[in-house]
């Protein structure tokens, strides 16, 4: 019973863990759109600026992926 | 009329799917079991046991030795394929290298060159079904990052002496905030290999953990196993890109982490 | 749920083989082997070959757009001689028609004049015959007019003095 509650905890743990991904699906998407909105007003710049996209890209992305570690070690690893 | 047809085909779908579903359709989903070491011959691991680890790590080299030393043996002044895609890469690193790290990172140019080749090949050998994906592992991943660190920290140090510091205070701040952004530009350098690593790792093991789950429902729903497949091409497709964006993501990481070191002014 | 990390370890289970840390070793060991070897490919062979295929190639094209630059000014020099040449015969044509006209002009002068001076000569002459015939004319009036006084003297009963008709019509002729 108190492994079953345990494991309770576990898992719901890891489906909370699992909403920082949405959010860092937001924050990519953010990070994206207004890159885009600002290519679509001075294209000529925008060639150049596509490293620091991915960048952003990979920053923004980076946090959603600790959470997506955490809900992985909440299920697997604890 | 064609709607009703439509749906009472799809109900007719779905209630057949429902009698004909496999007997033993328990969700037996195991993600984690393809990141798993084994050894290729016997069971002990050792530091040396030749694994699948070795055994994939070692394609990878073949495929950058395949690429970049095979493809340009021709020497051809108008290349074919293999030399072009070879000639693309050298020009996309180095010019990255030179764009972002500056005229003076140029000399790295055969690490970084190391680091990206050997990522984007790992990665997208592990795409490959069956395959063992190297670059999914942490120690692996840790060690590359660790790698670019000490790389970093040494280089920053040797050109700069103590000056290097300066990436840590911020002059151009007010001066009572300085010691407290020294703080957290610290907490953010040796924060840099911990994201840099579980970056890469995350993102890989992630993609190949759904493809592994949109398998299992495909085994477990019968007739309408279409569905999953539908999602595991897509979620493929989004992988294929995946690997090669992670690998240019750490790549431009290692060029941006050499830039401040080699020139630490804020 | 410790023990679950151990069993994993054991190659059981569904933990992570992420964290399985007796594996570890043998992972590094095999990625600093890849690595070194990539690096030393890399640095020996493959990059310093690409580096002087494309610098090769870089070569050639600038010498082909060096000739192909030649070539185009060795165009626009034939351009310039050809044109200079069409100017220069275009010259030439109009200096021979201009001396073709002078000449003909001369000759029609000169054609000119010898017809003015033939006329005029002609002129001259028919003048001067003119002038003879008038002369005769009034020396032939003057004897009609003596004859004639003479006759009209007589045939009036009088005697004609020749030399008194002849100074009385030379009086009557004068005035």
């Amino acid at each position: 019973m108190e492994g079953d509650i345990a494991q309770l905890g576990q898992f719901v743990g890891a489906g909370l863990a699992a909403i920082g991904s949405g959010a860092a699906a937001i924050g990519v998407g953010h990070v994206a759109g207004n890159f885009l909105a600002g290519a679509l007003r001075n294209p000529s710049a925008a060639a150049g600026q596509t490293a620091t996209l991915f960048i952003g890209i990979a920053f923004a992305e980076a946090l959603g992926i600790f959470s997506f570690l955490v809900a992985l070690l909440l299920m697997f690893a604890v | 009329m064609g709607k009703i047809f439509f749906y009472v085909a799809l109900a007719l779908v779905l209630v057949s799917g429902l009698v004909f579903a496999p007997e033993k359709a328990e969700l037996a989903i195991h993600p984690m079991d393809q990141f798993r070491v084994s050894a290729l011959f016997g069971d002990n691991i050792s530091w040396y046991t030749p694994t699948n680890v070795t055994l994939w790590m070692a394609l990878a080299v073949a495929a950058v030795f395949a690429l970049l030393v095979l493809g340009s043996s021709r020497r051809a002044i108008v290349p074919g394929r293999a030399q072009s895609v070879a000639e693309l890469a050298y020009g996309f690193i180095y010019k990255m290298v030179e764009d972002v790290a500056g005229k003076d990172g140029v000399k790295f140019f055969p690490y970084i060159m190391t680091l990206f080749m050997f990522i984007v090949m790992a990665n997208f050998l592990g795409l490959i079904p069956m395959s063992f994906t190297t670059t999914s592992h942490i120690a692996v991943t840790a060690i590359l990052a660790a790698l670019v660190f000490v790389t970093v920290t040494v280089v920053g140090f040797v050109k700069n002496g103590v000056g290097f510091l300066g990436l840590f205070w911020v002059s151009s701040a007010p001066l009572p905030l300085r010691p407290i952004l020294a703080i957290i530009e610290l907490i953010s350098y040796f924060v840099r290999p911990v994201s840099h690593s579980i970056r890469l790792a995350g993102n890989v093991m992630a993609g190949h953990a759904v493809l592994k789950v949109f398998a299992g429902f495909a085994g477990a729903l019968g007739l309408f196993s279409f569905l999953p497949i539908f999602a595991i091409t897509a979620v493929y497709a989004l992988e294929v890109l995946v690997a090669f964006i992670q690998a240019y993501v750490f790549t431009i990481l290692t060029c941006v982490y050499l830039k401040d070191a080699l020139h630490p002014s804020h | 749920m410790a023990s679950n990390t151990q069993e994993a370890a054991q190659g059981g289970g569904s933990a992570m083989p992420q964290l399985d840390f007796s594996t570890f070793g043998n992972q590094i060991f095999w990625l600093v082997v890849a690595l070194v070897v990539i690096y030393l490919i890399l640095s020996r062979v493959a990059l310093p070959r690409i580096a002087a295929v494309l610098a090769e190639r870089q070569g050639t094209i600038t010498n082909d757009l060096a000739a192909a630059e030649d070539l185009k000014a060795k165009a626009v020099e034939a351009e310039n001689a050809y044109n200079k040449a069409l100017a220069d015969a275009r010259a030439e044509a109009q200096r021979i028609a201009a001396e073709t006209r002078a000449e003909i002009q001369a000759g029609l002068d000169e054609a000119i004049a010898k017809a003015d001076e033939q006329i005029s000569a002609k002129a001259a002459e028919s003048e001067k015959a003119i002038a003879e015939i008038k002369a005769g004319a009034l020396e032939s009036v003057k004897a009609v007019a003596n004859d004639t006084a003479a006759e009209l003297v007589t045939a009036l009963g009088g005697s004609a003095d020749a030399d008194a008709v002849a100074a009385a019509v030379a009086d009557q002729t004068k005035g």
